[in-house]
């Protein structure tokens, strides 16, 4: 269960001003059923003194977007809309009493419905204010501008804190360099007006999209673009890993082999393997077996396997011996592959 | 003050106070190490190898040394499909399907991005029943393990493992099943078909926590996952967690009495609520295969609403159970399950799992059919689609979407 504030559960159980709002001169919808959540902002606005004088909502979504949005009706009502538009999304999270960072994107639906119901009443249409409206994130249908504003409004410096607040990033996950770029473009115009430190400032590719917490999805899961600086290929070292039946040199292995890879050149790799095949072969030979080097390409290692080995049950166990001499003696990611 | 009613057993079960009574002296007076050769290592010996038995039996193995002790349904199923993938270099592919728990498939995401292992997801259809032509089509000399869950966790859904496991025995390639929704409520028994391997979790059958089985099929390759002492025959190394085997073995003792029960009593109980919940409530459905399901679960999608929502309700009323909704997880998105499954987000952001026990009673299902009306209706009194029972939604003309 999420970790709610008292007021955030007082508002969710008790929502004030929910329902519609009969002569509403003031309309802002946003968000999707698809999404998750969505916000309809009523209010009617004096047309002689710009007062807010009555506002209601209907929210579909969680506790908090509930909470949020019946907050948002208490804290603009009796205000000009001036006064409305100055209000900011952390005005209505702190409102609350404060919101989990994951949920803080309820407190900006309620900030968005507000501006859109003010355009909406000056029958402008609101999204006009932005020249950027490029759509970065198609999941959860979040521009640029929306981006941006959750940005410097709340002086955001990681991608995952633009998930929190804005969704963005929270499905598929293939904007994340389109999340990035907007964030490092905001974040040095901040630097600039003296809004953030420059330490503070985001750097493109100071992330990795894998660390932005996600559900299991085994494929597609990240665009492919995206790649991790690797340091050692740890996919190399896991297969290593993996071939080893018997682990001798359990713990500093992986990092033996990582060094000693980038030490060997091909031919010195292809004559280590020669050497300790063999070596291997007088016991291969002892069961009627044996093993012939076909070629090395890159730590795949084809062999054929002849003799007693062809097709007896033990033909992968023997492959798996040989892989694992083969790695123990040259210190190498090496995977035996058996060809008939 | 009314009675609290907890329908959330597929998340995790009560401890059964004899599983408790029977671990309480292996905390204590009976605390040797199995594997010692004296006397007080013996008596522990026993008692290991009695749960083991019991496992046996509620499994249908053929022997007794198949039952592997884990530390619980995800370290079985790591250890199952880690294994297959290292016993032949020739067969790298993993088959799974796309509603399996996260167990199987964040292992296996991170196997495809690690180590370039292929892995196929087969998908479902709109019932939640796997596309056989494609987990055939799928299947081949390189497939290393097809592992497909016995049950769904979300929706109960039963898989037709018997013989998906056949289909994987023509290509040589091993089968594994997470049966820790399954095990305990339906009957298994392993020796009469080609499964090789089969996870299971204690707590999920009023067992205690961390503590869980491998199901290993005599003769199937097998290498250890965690490497270090002789213990379980060299399948799962570290000093036994005894307590919890003693109970895992109680627990899997009292599963098999309660199993007609839980077919019968249990199962009438959860058709009641689904019935009731149906008739009182409008624009609601059930999710997943009504005809082949877990006799405990029962997933019903309210339209035009969101769970977390439900469950805070539900929660103030004393009512445990739990959603597929985004909100309540932290991820943004419907569970995978019900993706999968194509439920239309005006139903799956609404969608609450609803699991029984043998603990439950008729009093539980009376309270959550008294109560749930009032609560989906106020939430839709809230909602911006909801225009009333079986209209089409409220048209929504958002500044964004
Ligand atoms: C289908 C399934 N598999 C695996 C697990 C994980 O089991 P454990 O919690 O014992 O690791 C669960 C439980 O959440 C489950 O429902
Ligand atoms: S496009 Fe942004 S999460 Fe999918």
């Amino acid at each position: 269960m999420w970790d709610y504030t008292d007021k955030v559960k007082d508002y969710f159980f008790n929502p004030v001003n929910a329902g519609v709002l009969e002569h509403a001169n003031a309309v802002g919808e946003v968000g999707a059923i698809s999404c998750g959540d969505a916000l309809k902002l009523m209010m009617r606005v004096n047309p002689e003194t710009e007062v807010i004088e009555a506002a209601k909502f209907q929210t579909f979504g969680c506790g908090s977007a509930i909470a949020s949005s019946s907050a948002l009706t208490e804290i603009i009502l009796g205000k000009t809309l001036e006064e409305a538009l100055k209000i900011s999304n952390q005005d209505i999270a702190d409102f609350l009493g404060g919101l989990p960072p994951e949920k803080m994107h309820c407190s900006v639906m309620g900030y968005e419905a507000l501006q859109a119901a003010v355009a909406d009443y000056r029958g402008v249409e609101w999204r006009d204010d932005h020249e950027e409206g490029a759509l970065v994130c198609k999941c959860f249908g979040v521009d640029e501008g929306m981006i941006e504003r959750a940005v410097r409004a709340n002086k955001l410096t990681t991608p995952e804190q633009i998930t929190n607040y804005t969704k963005a990033g929270g499905g598929c996950l293939t904007c994340f360099e389109g999340i990035e770029a907007v964030l490092g473009r905001v974040n040095e115009e901040m630097v600039a007006e003296g809004l953030i430190s420059f330490d503070e400032a985001y750097r493109i590719g100071a992330m990795d999209a894998r660390t932005l917490r996600q559900k299991a999805r085994p494929k597609g899961a990240e665009p492919a673009k995206v790649e991790p600086k690797p340091i050692i290929a740890l996919a190399d070292i896991e297969r290593a890993a993996a071939g080893t039946i018997v682990l001798e040199r359990p713990v500093e292995a992986p990092a033996a082999m990582a060094a000693s890879a980038t030490r060997l050149t091909t031919v010195q790799k292809v004559r280590l393997i020669e050497k300790t095949l063999d070596e291997i072969r007088p016991y291969l030979k002892l069961d009627g077996g044996d093993c012939e080097l076909i070629d090395v390409d890159g730590n795949n290692v084809v062999v054929k396997l002849s003799g007693a080995c062809v097709g007896c049950q033990q033909a992968s166990m023997t492959v798996n011996g040989v892989q694992e001499k083969l790695i123990a003696a040259t210190g190498l990611p090496l995977r035996v592959i058996p060809v008939k | 003050m009314t009675t609290p009613v907890y329908l959330d057993n597929n998340a995790t079960t009560r401890c059964d106070e004899a599983v408790v009574e029977a671990m309480l002296p292996f905390f204590t007076e009976q605390f040797g190490n199995p594997s010692s050769m004296h006397a007080f290592g013996a008596r522990v010996g026993g008692a290991v190898k009695t749960a083991r038995a019991q496992l046996q039996a509620l499994l249908g193995t053929e022997f007794d040394h198949e039952i592997v002790f884990t530390a619980g349904g995800t370290e079985s199923d790591n250890m199952a499909i880690l294994s297959a993938l290292e016993i032949d270099p020739g067969r790298d592919e993993i088959i799974i399907s796309a509603v399996e728990h996260p167990a199987v498939l964040s292992l296996c995401g991170h196997l495809e991005k690690t180590r370039g292992v292929k892995v196929h997801v087969i998908p479902v259809d709109g019932r939640g029943l796997l596309d056989i032509a494609a987990y055939r089509a799928a299947l081949s000399q390189k497939t290393a393990i097809a592992s497909i869950m016995w049950a769904n966790n979300e929706t109960g859904t039963i898989f037709p493992v018997a013989e998906l496991a056949e289909l994987a025995k023509e290509v040589g390639a091993l089968f594994h099943t997470d049966a820790v929704q399954a095990a305990g409520k339906v009957p298994i028994d392993l020796k009469s078909t080609v499964i090789d391997m089969l996870s299971l979790s204690g707590h999920k059958l009023h067992g205690p926590k961390g503590i869980g089985a491998l199901y290993v099929r005599r003769g199937t390759r097998f290498r250890s996952l965690i490497k270090g002492g002789h213990q379980e025959r060299g399948r799962r190394a570290g000093t036994e967690n005894t307590p919890g085997i003693v109970g895992l073995g109680k627990a899997a003792e009292l599963a098999a009495l309660h199993m007609a029960d839980e077919k019968t009593r249990v199962a009438a109980l959860r058709d009641r609520l689904e019935k009731g919940l149906l008739q009182r409530i409008p624009n609601a459905f059930v999710t997943g295969n009504p005809d082949e399901r877990l006799p405990n679960t029962s997933n019903i999608a309210f339209e035009y609403v969101e769970g977390e929502g439900i469950l805070l309700l539900m929660n103030r009323e004393g009512i445990a159970a739990s959603s597929g909704s985004a909100c309540t997880s932290g991820s943004l998105e419907p569970s995978h399950v019900l993706r999968a499954m194509n439920i239309p987000y005006t139903a799956a952001h609404g969608a609450i799992r609803f699991s029984f026990s043998r603990d439950n009673g008729e009093a539980d299902v009376d309270r959550v059919l008294e109560v749930m009306p009032g609560i989906i209706e106020k939430l839709r009194a809230l909602s911006p689609f909801w225009q009333g029972a079986d209209k089409a939604p409220a048209t929504f003309n958002p500044v964004y979407a």
